[in-house]
This record gives C-alpha cells, structure tokens and sequence, in this order.
C-alpha cells in the first residue's frame, strides 16, 4: 500500500511554474514600465521611440491582450475574494486574501503604478504574515477549527453586501466614464515622494503619528510587568 | 543466485518500445559517445562550458543590438509602428540591410535575425536565459557548498559522479529527485502543501526579471526595482510559512514561526541598511544605482562614509537571516527539528525549497553588490578606458567587460559574497531563537537607527569631496583593500600549500584534487 502519493509528475508542476511566470511576463510587458528597456539595452533613440509610441492611441493588439490580462486578473481577485467569505480555516481564508492581494498588486503594475504595485505586495505579504501567525495561535488547541457563521449573521452581512454591491452597479452604470485621447503618463517615484512631502504633507504626517501611536501602545501591552 | 525480497515487483530488464525505444537509444549513445570524454578531460570541459556559456550570451547581446540598430537606421518605416505583433522591419529590408553591411550568408541569417526585432520573441530568449541561469546557480552553489563543508570538516565532500570532484553530484541528485514519490501527508492541508513550494519558487524567479547584471543587462529596467525585488522575497516567506502549517506537523510548524518572527524582525534592519545607498544616490533603480559607482574602487558606496561601511556589513547580517541561513537557520534546524518547515516535502517540491532559498540567497548578494559593492564595475576606474583610447569596436568592447565593467564582475561579485555565506554557515554554530530577536531587536535595529540618522547629518553637512569626506573615503578605501588582499593571498597561499586532510586522515595530496 503506497498511501495517496504517486509518482511525481514533472510536466504538471513545471507548467505550474511555467504558468506563473508566463503570467509575470505578460503583465510586465503590456504595463508599459517607464523605462521598459529589454534586457538587450535598446539604444536612446528606440527607447525614445519607445515614448513616443506610449503617447500615442494605444495600438489595438496591445490593448486586447491589455484588457485580457485585466480580465484575467480582476477575475482572479474576485475568486480570491470569494474564497476568503467561503473557506472556513483561518489560514486558508489568509491565504485567499493573499491571493487577492496580489492580484490587485498585478492591476496596480498593469497601470504602471508600479511603486504603489510593489509596496502592496510589501505591506500586504506582510500583513498576511501576521494573519497566518494568529491563525495559528487562535487555532492552537485543534488543528482545524473551523469558523462557523449562525444564520442571522449569515443574512446580515449578505444584506448589506448585497445593497453595497447594488449601490456600485448603479454608480458603474451611472457614471459617464472619460475616454482619454492619450494614456495617462506613468507617475515616476520622484513625483510620488515630492507629492507626499508638499501636497499631501498633512495626510502624511497624520498617518505616521497614528503609527507611531500604535507601535508605543503595542510595546505597552507586550511589556513585561515589574514586580 | 537467490532474489532478495523486496516489497516492489520484479521486473526483468526494461524494454523499451516505440518513442521510449528512440529516446532511450539517443540516450545510451550520447552517453557512450560523451563519458569517456567527460571522465578525461573534465576540469577543461568544465572551465570550457562556462567560457562557451558567456561568449554566447555576449553574442546573444551583440545580435540584439544589431538589430535594434538596424531598427534605429531604418527609421523612414517608423510611421507605420504596430504594437505586440508586427514589426517595423520587412523580410526583405533586414536582407538588404545585411548585404550592405557586408555580412557572410546574409539569406540565411536573414530568417534568423528577422524575428528577433519583436519584443516578445527577445522576451522569450532573456527568460530562457535567466530560467537557465537560476537552475544552474543552485547547482553549483549546492556542489560547493559540499565541497566546502567538506574542506571544513577534514572530509573530501562528493568526489564520485562525474570524475572531477563529483561535479555532476547535483544534477545526479536533482534526476533522483524528479523520480522519487510525491509524497502529501494523509492530515496535512491538501491544497495549501501543494501550493506552498510554487509560492517558495517563483518570487525567487521573478526577483531576477528586476535585478541588472549590468547596465542594459536587465530583464525589466523598473524604476522600483529594489522595493519590487524585497516585495518578491518577502513573498517567499509566505510559502515557506505555509509550508510549515499544512504540513500538520508540530516540527514544521515550529520552524514556520520561527522564520515568520525572523523574518517579521530582520525585515525592518535590512530595509533600513538599504535606504542608506538609496539615500546617497536618490533612486530607487538598480540601474542607476549601479552606474553610480563606475569610478573605480574609491567610487563604491561602501566606502563613501563610515555610515555605508557599517551599513553594508548590518545589511549583510540581516540577508542571512532574511534567507535563513546559519546561523540564522532555525526555520530548519536539522538536530532538533528534523529539517523544520520541509520535514514532510520529498521529491520535486522539495527540491524547489532548495532552488529557491539559493536562488534568494544569489539575489540578496546581488543587492549587497549593486548597492555597495560598485555593482558590475570593477575596481579600475571606467575613465581609464577613455584614457587607454578603448572605442567601441567588439575587441575593444570585451577588453572593457573583462577589465572595467560587465556581468561577470557582478557575477563574480555575487559568487564571492555567496561563498561567504557558505562559509559563515560552516564555520559559526546556530544561535538560539532569543538571541536571534536579541541581535535584531537590542543590536542591529538601534544601530541601523543610529546609523540612518547618521548618513542623513553626513550627507547634510560634510562636503562632497571636501576634506573630512575625502579622509574618510581613501582611509575606508584603504582597509577595504588590505582586507580583499589579505583574503587573496591567504587563499593563494593555502592553494600552494595544502596537504590532503589533516590529523591522522592526512594524505599529501586529495585523491583527484
């Protein structure tokens, strides 16, 4: 009796791989880096060209695989979304959150925010951690305790999704989207730290007090007390 | 002769038909054509194949740039610019273009060269390249790590496979590997074990589509290259946790939370070492970073301040708990926890553990040298080129990578920096997990703290190539180069000098050394 293994099937998990990178790939493509220069160094002149070609009416294969890539991965944030409500174990539900999470990272990266892109998947693969660590702490006593909703949490909380969800679509369907003669210019780093340190010093300075706050509460409770 | 009992069915010897037949026969005589060969000559074919290895990625690099010139002096068919598919350049235009420059067998190279002016179709060779060069880097770094655990301990290390040294004890173990059962514990957490070792594997991957080996040699040239690179390997953390949980072992799970408080802690001093050069450059590129420090020896962050020198050496200690590696290798402490997170993983998931924790352990060296250690320029000043008359003839382009500044001073940068952690591993024995968050939290955090406040007065106040800034950087320069020196000349005389093994195993010479 060999048990539930089997022999490793290589081609499977490699396309596993393959799958994620090739994902990788094509989103790093069509997100339109700022500086997208291939590996074999394009000269000034082709990245110049480069520009240009980013200004102007976005040519239609570009935009289809654009709009896929976006399908693609909006649809993998809703999965992931639904698979955190669904799953019952701590860790799992976790785990789907960090798949949502990462899937609206590779939205940010299809923008070419790629700044904002990067700390979300910083911030929140570390937010994650911390959410599978008291994962396991809550669930030390029994492997698989499971999370168990009573019925009338069950239809409150989908009532109010559900007039949530029908005030977006009417929002959606209400609201007469712009279309942009030209794609927007990628947002460099350096506009994003001067924005933060002129406009926006206020919000900025805000948020770093209430962190603060909360790391000086956080050391009070994990203290030691002195007899 | 009697048949040992074994539990499996015994089969007679393998036939093989069909394809399998075909397969099995090119196997049998590449292997009867190449053994005898590998088994005389293997250092050369070794020392070859990576000679061969650069001259064809540099060729690699040469074609695309000629094509992207070719695009660049063709620019009256520019109007008509398609976007994924479609190329500015006609079959016949790239012919033409080859005929006048005068190149031998332009009809058939034509074919060739014609559909390298697509994005995708380059695309897809760099990821060859770069897929190529993450399994090899685990290879070897595996190998060596042997080999010199072995030198440590007074043994020999893997001396079989291969001839030479056992230089193919790696890839021998690797097809043991991909043959042996995949095994998934009958409690553990289905999904999540299986998913764990992808989400362990592909950051380490994708971390190399951001990290320049020069300064055009760069998969994706991103603005934020260094935050998306520490993004991808804070992700790998994640499968190493999960690992450990659906594993539903109590060993694995220990070795999770051991390396999610390692991580969550050594995150915030390395982060913190890292806004030094970043602060001194004012970029988040790599790139740019890197092309910062192309004057030579005096010119690498490291020896700007002794804030950077300090930095660089807090940023070094903070990689190696980041990668979990000794002493910091409590996530998988073999004499307590078994092998900690992947006690329960065997086979090709357990295989890519390894190939990522090597992968992360060459892409954190990689930052350390870009950042500090003056990235893919060598210690002779880049103006020295200009001064030597070096145009930009092929010679003259290869005499620069060798002498002044290429991937191969990175790589050899980084293959350094990787053979100090094999030997830190080796050499310091693990620490406990209090004194772990101790050197974090009451050392190294307050340091880097002390040091960041520093670098930023530094910088304020102390002119650039003033008096007090030119001390401090010829005197950092100076213990720098005593230090590289004296590690050369030690190294060069324990070559000349090395006995077999010492004690009572001392031979004069290792058998094949």
């Amino acid at each position: 009796m060999t048990g539930r293994g089997r022999e490793t099937m290589l081609h499977g998990k490699s396309l596993v791989v393959v799958g994620f990178v090739l994902a990788a790939w094509a989103s790093s493509a069509i997100g339109q880096f700022p500086l997208a220069e291939e590996m074999s160094g394009q000269t000034v002149d082709a990245a110049h060209r480069a520009d240009e070609q980013v200004l102007a009416p976005s040519p239609v294969p570009n935009a289809t695989v654009e709009s896929a890539l976006f399908y693609l991965f909006g649809g993998a944030l809703l999965v992931s979304a639904i698979g955190v409500c669904v799953c019952k174990s701590v860790v799992r539900m976790a785990t789907w959150l960090f798949g949502a999470l990462g899937a609206a990272a590779v939205l940010y990266f299809l923008m070419g925010a790629t700044f904002l892109g990067a700390i979300q998947l910083i911030v929140y693969a570390g937010g994650t951690l911390i959410l599978i660590i008291f994962g396991v702490m809550l669930t030390s006593k029994s492997p698989w305790v499971r999370f168990e909703c009573r019925r009338i949490e069950f239809w409150a909380a989908g009532g109010v999704v559900g007039v949530l969800f029908c005030a977006l679509i009417t929002l959606l369907v209400g609201t007469d989207w712009p279309t942009p003669a030209v794609a927007p210019q990628p947002v460099t780093i350096a506009m994003f730290g001067e924005a933060l340190l002129t406009t926006y010093l206020v919000p900025f300075e805000v948020a770093s007090v209430l962190l603060l706050v909360v790391m000086i509460g956080a050391a009070y409770l994990a203290r030691q007390e002195r007899s | 002769m009697t048949r040992m009992s074994v539990p499996w069915r015994p089969g007679g010897k393998q036939v093989h038909r069909g394809p399998a037949a075909l397969v099995a026969g090119i196997a049998k005589a590449l292997y009867a054509t190449f053994a005898p060969l590998v088994r005389a000559f293997p250092g050369p074919l070794l020392i070859g194949a990576i000679v061969a290895v650069i001259v064809g990625v540099w060729i690699n690099y040469l074609v695309f740039e000629f094509v992207d010139d070719s695009l660049v002096a063709s620019s009256t068919n520019l109007a008509g610019e398609t976007g994924l598919l479609g190329g500015p350049l006609a079959l016949g235009e790239v012919r033409a273009g080859l005929t006048t420059s005068g190149v031998p067998g332009s009809g058939i190279l034509c074919y060739v060269l014609y559909p390298l002016q697509y994005g995708v179709v380059r695309d897809v060779v760099s990821m060859g390249g770069i897929l190529g060069f993450i399994s090899v880097i685990p290879l070897y770094t595996i190998w060596w790590e042997r080999k010199v655990a072995g030198r440590i301990q007074s043994r020999t290390g893997p001396m079989r496979v291969g001839g030479w040294h056992g230089w193919s004890q790696s890839m021998a173990d690797g097809i043991k590997l991909i043959c042996k059962e995949d095994l998934c514990p009958a409690s553990a957490d289905r999904p999540l074990f299986k998913l764990a070792p992808y989400l362990a594997f592909v950051p380490a991957i994708l971390a190399f589509f951001a990290l320049p080996f020069g300064t055009y040699w760069v998969f994706r040239q991103v603005d934020v290259a260094l935050v998306f690179i520490l993004a991808m390997l804070g992700i790998e953390v994640i499968g190493v946790i999960l690992a450990g949980w659906a594993s539903n072992n109590k060993w694995s799970v220990y070795g999770a939370m051991r390396e999610a408080c390692q991580m969550v802690s050594y995150e915030i001093p390395m982060g913190m070492a890292l806004l030094i050069p970043i602060m001194v450059v004012g970029s988040l590129s790599l790139t740019t970073v890197g092309d910062t420090q192309s004057e030579g020896w005096t010119s690498w962050i490291v020896f700007r301040s002794p804030f950077t020198f300090a930095a660089a050496v807090a940023y070094f200690v903070a990689a190696l708990a980041n990668c979990k590696r000794a002493p910091f290798d409590l996530p998988e402490s073999e004499s307590e926890l078994v092998a900690g997170f992947h006690t329960e993983y065997s086979g090709f998931r357990w295989s890519l553990f390894f190939f990522g924790e090597y992968a992360a352990m060459f892409v954190v060296s990689g930052l350390c040298v870009i950042l500090f250690l003056g990235a893919w320029y060598s210690p002779l000043p880049m103006s020295l080129a200009d001064r030597w008359g070096l145009g930009d003839s092929v010679g003259a382009r290869a005499i620069k990578g060798l002498l002044f500044a290429g991937p191969l001073w990175f790589v050899a940068k980084c293959v350094f920096l990787l053979y100090v952690q094999i030997w830190i591993r080796w050499t310091l024995p693990r620490i406990r997990i209090d004194q772990v968050l101790y050197a974090c939290i009451q050392v190294l955090l307050p340091l880097m703290m002390v040091l960041l406040l520093g670098h930023t007065l530094y910088e304020l106040f102390v002119p650039v190539h003033g008096f007090v800034w030119t001390v401090f950087n010829l005197v950092l320069s100076l213990i720098g180069a005593v230090f590289v020196l004296g590690m050369i000349f030690i190294a060069t005389y324990g070559f000349w000098n090395r006995v077999g093994l010492v004690g009572s195993l001392g031979v004069e010479t290792l058998p094949g050394s």
